[in-house]
């Protein structure tokens, strides 16, 4: 991998960082004045102690904003977070898990199919063929994921089938300590994607959350079939499991080795309905398959920041918080402290900006946090 | 530090995930501890079935003899464990420091394990009752009495969950592998240490490696073995108990709240019980489902208790490696004060009395661990909560009910002492289906026959016994005569 001394690379991430501050200055312009922004913003403007709209000129100012609390994401009315530009716009509105009360939630007009044309981008052709049908194996109802997935599909040319999955009843299951029902409920969405792959609809991509995609590789294999003989040549999944280990055993059992011998690529993504999909780096046993996210950059930054305070970024190579930043005209967040930790990773030549590896759940929120099916 | 890989059916895998294992006292890193994630539990269970094939490959006698081997090495063998040479002081102070276990409890805990490897051909006689073993090998056999018998194999692995941090539970599944049947476990997180020795030492011993898998990893990992064994053992709280209540799949070992009944017939001599009582309460430092928890009887209740105060209360903590040391710490963090913080609340009950309360503070807390120090607690009734509470830690409520009563208010219990002489209640208490082990007379709860059942019959819970009919000429039948 090219370093960051390499003069080129430097260029490019200076150039990225131009890019990063020109973009804030627009979205926070865009957030603020009173023709284009929403509610919320508008109405908290009035209590901070500085003027965005003049005194917010590049990303390391947003730092005068005081820490977001994701209290503000809970309860309604959600119009609030409708920017005025937008007023008359189609509008979805998508929630987070939902696991722990009322569940965040966040307006979207077409951010959903912005983030996912941009994440198009990364995926190999070979692998994930243009004009190729997708099985959607995730969650269903009102997230992001399920339709953002199926535009990603229609957007390289295919058409998505998906299942009913509800995450919900999942946590509740494993809270109640109900194993036999989650069995039974991971088997009904198994069975549910079995019966489209097998049906004739020549599906060659798909999405799967890791404990699915683990599962539906398990249940292929008791009736003596496996992905590839069933056509799938692309998977791109996401989620906090997707540990080094987790992803040698997926490659290495799950789907029979790297691309070029089991002839299926799979590539493993962070994201949120928040933030939108950030990539991974292409994962390989020579690099011990280490995951490093890059976010989409600038509609989204993901920083790395100290447990004991947050607008301290450590230092590449140490472990932190993950901070997100999203800067788009539909929704503007600065400093939201996720539910992970991870070690921030130098720029690379494919993403000149800062990175995070080996995602996890935040060690003092691990206790509390139910992981699901994703 | 010592490395422990995942072994999958006997084969270590390098996890790129690993936990580290440190000494409770000084944080020290002890061991390093490859991982593995559900699915790969899951996938390999399914070739489980030759676990059991590469083990029928010889003769219950011959690994019984082989398991006799294997003790001698468990016990005084410098074994290869993981990456490296480990003697059995080694394995004594790499326990010791994880668990914070007193180092002669665990030397105890070698003597105990290598106890039912080498007395295995008595402790498989009187598990089966005297079964001919071969006829478990092949599944049927004909009987001393003529009559063909079938016993078949439920499982061709038994998986098991270990717990965390409890050195003294190993000896329930050590006879497995003489049953010709395979094992696949998930060690405790911090005492990995048994089933490692135990899988190295029947390697040495000549038992094929491929019968066992060693799957460290998080509860997912426990869930693979639960849910892709035919039979498992689990070990847990009384959550855990209830949540696999009735799953003849899954044995369940729980809480035991053991407890020792003085009969209205020899309570009155209650101080030549003394030493049993304290043996029953402080014994491994008070850590086992054997330990008593409740002292019931009808009178002299309260010198009963003032008795075990004086002996128990001034027990301090002392380092692991004395050998006078009698408790073990708690070695999660925050563990001991929280357990404190229950006891106190418990004992704000009306009729509930601190006992050990002169002898000084229970809770003695260290940068890393802390200790409960015992605790003796008299209720003057079985209806208060703290009757039916069992801590890890020499805890026992002395509790005042008539005898009447005792069968119906102990619950569940896994070891009854009954010291009575009284014909018709000792029918009672046989009778009784909630005590698991009854011990008649003045047997400290702690002190197991092997020759029992522990807490279920484990030739009941991987055979069934079925029937199987052959033709009267059947070339077969030559064979089982």
């Amino acid at each position: 991998m090219t370093t960051i001394t390499d003069n080129a690379l430097q260029a490019r991430i200076e150039a990225a960082q131009r890019q990063l501050d020109e973009h804030t200055y627009e979205i926070v312009q865009w957030h603020f004045h009173e023709s284009t922004g929403c509610p919320f913003w508008l109405e908290k403007k009035r209590s901070l102690k500085f003027d965005p709209l003049t005194e917010i000129r590049c990303f390391e100012d947003l730092q005068k904003f005081p820490p977001f609390e994701d209290d503000w994401l809970r309860g309604g009315p959600v119009e609030r977070w409708r920017p005025r530009a937008y007023a008359n716009r189609p509008t979805f509105v998508f929630e987070t898990g939902g696991t722990t009360g009322i569940p965040k939630s966040r307006v979207v007009i077409e951010d959903h199919r912005i983030d996912y044309e941009l994440f198009s981008d990364t995926l190999p052709d070979q692998y994930f063929p243009r004009n190729s049908n997708w099985l959607m194996l995730g969650p269903s109802g009102p997230r992001r994921l399920r339709l953002a997935v199926e535009h990603l599909c229609q957007y390289r040319g295919g058409i998505c089938f998906c299942i009913d999955l509800d995450p919900r009843w999942v946590i509740k299951l494993i809270k109640k300590g109900w194993m036999e029902h989650l069995e039974a409920y991971k088997q009904h969405c198994i069975d549910q994607a079995i019966t489209i792959l097998t049906a004739g609809h020549q599906i060659k991509c798909m999405f799967a959350t890791p404990k699915l995609l683990d599962a539906l590789c398990l249940s292929l294999e008791a009736r003596g079939t496996n992905l590839r003989e069933l056509g799938v040549t692309g998977i791109f999944s996401g989620g906090t499991e997707f540990t080094p280990q987790w992803t040698r055993y997926c490659v290495e059992e799950l789907l029979g080795g790297p691309p070029e011998e089991s002839g299926i690529y799979m590539t493993p993504t962070y994201g949120n309905t928040l933030m939108g999909l950030a990539c991974s780096k292409p994962i390989s046993a020579a690099d011990k398959y280490k995951i490093t996210y890059y976010a989409p950059q600038p509609r989204a930054v993901t920083e790395v920041v100290s447990f004991d305070d947050p607008r301290q970024i450590v230092g590449f190579g140490q472990t932190g918080r993950v901070k997100l930043t999203t800067l788009t005209k539909e929704f503007f967040v600065p400093g939201f402290l996720e539910r992970d930790e991870g070690e921030r990773e130098e720029p690379c030549e494919l993403y000149p900006w800062p990175g995070v590896s080996g995602v996890r759940p935040f060690h003092q929120l691990a206790e509390s946090t139910t992981v699901g099916v994703y | 530090m010592i490395e422990l890989a995942p072994l999958r059916w006997g084969k270590p895998y390098e996890s790129l995930e690993t936990i580290e294992v440190n000494h409770f006292f000084t944080g020290e890193p002890m061991a390093r501890i490859g991982t593995v994630n559900g699915g790969i539990v899951t996938r390999d269970l399914r070739q489980a079935h030759k676990a059991r094939a590469v083990l029928r490959q010889f003769s219950i006698d011959d690994l019984i003899q082989r398991a006799g081997r294997a003790a001698e090495l468990f016990e005084s063998g410098t074994l290869t464990v993981g990456s490296g040479p480990q003697s059995p002081d080694d394995f004594v102070r790499q326990q010791s420091a994880s668990t914070g276990l007193p180092e002669h409890m665990c030397r105890g805990n070698i003597q105990k394990n290598a106890f039912v490897l080498k007395n295995m051909a008595q402790i498989l006689d009187a598990l089966t009752r005297g079964l001919d073993l071969s006829i478990l090998s092949r599944g049927y056999g004909k009987e001393s009495r003529d009559v063909i018998v079938s016993f078949q194999a439920q499982s061709p692995v038994l998986g098991a969950v270990l717990p965390n941090n409890s050195p003294g539970v190993h000896t329930l599944w050590l006879p497995v592998v003489p049953l010709q049947i395979g094992l696949a476990l998930k060690p405790g997180s911090q005492e990995p240490w048994t089933a490692y020795r135990i899988a190295a030492a029947f390697a040495e011993a000549g038992i094929p490696p491929e019968c066992i898998s060693l799957y460290p990893g998080g509860h997912d990992v426990g869930q693979a073995i639960l849910g892709g064994c035919q039979r498992s053992m689990i070990f847990g709280s009384l959550q855990t108990v209830a949540q696999y209540a009735g799953n003849p799949k899954v044995q369940v070992h729980g809480p035991g709240f053991s407890k020792i009944f003085l009969g209205d017939d020899c309570v009155d001599r209650w101080p030549d019980f003394l030493d049993v009582m304290v043996e029953s309460i402080l014994s491994n430092g008070g850590r086992s489902c054997i330990n008593a928890s409740n002292i019931f009887a009808s009178r002299h209740t309260r010198e009963i208790a003032a008795a075990l105060a004086e002996r128990l209360g001034p027990i301090d903590a002392l380092p692991p490696t004395d050998p006078q040391a009698a408790l073990a710490a708690f070695t999660t963090p925050g563990m001991g004060a929280s357990v404190w913080k229950m006891l106190e609340s418990d004992l704000r009950e009306s009729g509930v009395e601190h006992i050990t309360e002169p002898y000084g503070p229970r809770l003695v807390e260290h940068p890393r661990c802390a200790y409960l120090r015992p605790m003796i607690v008299h209720a003057d009734s079985p209806e208060q909560a703290i009757v039916a509470k069992e801590f890890m830690f020499p805890f026992a409520t002395v509790v005042q009910c008539p005898q009447a009563e005792m069968i119906a208010r102990a619950g569940y219990t896994l070891v009854g002492t009954a010291i009575t002489e009284n014909e018709q209640w000792i029918q009672e208490l046989a009778d009784a289906t909630n005590i698991d082990r009854l011990n008649i007379g003045p047997i400290p709860t702690n002190r197991l026959n092997w020759l029992q059942p522990h807490e279920g019959n484990l030739i009941d819970f991987l055979f069934r016994s079925r029937a199987l009919q052959m033709a009267a000429a059947h070339p077969a039948l030559a064979s089982v005569c």
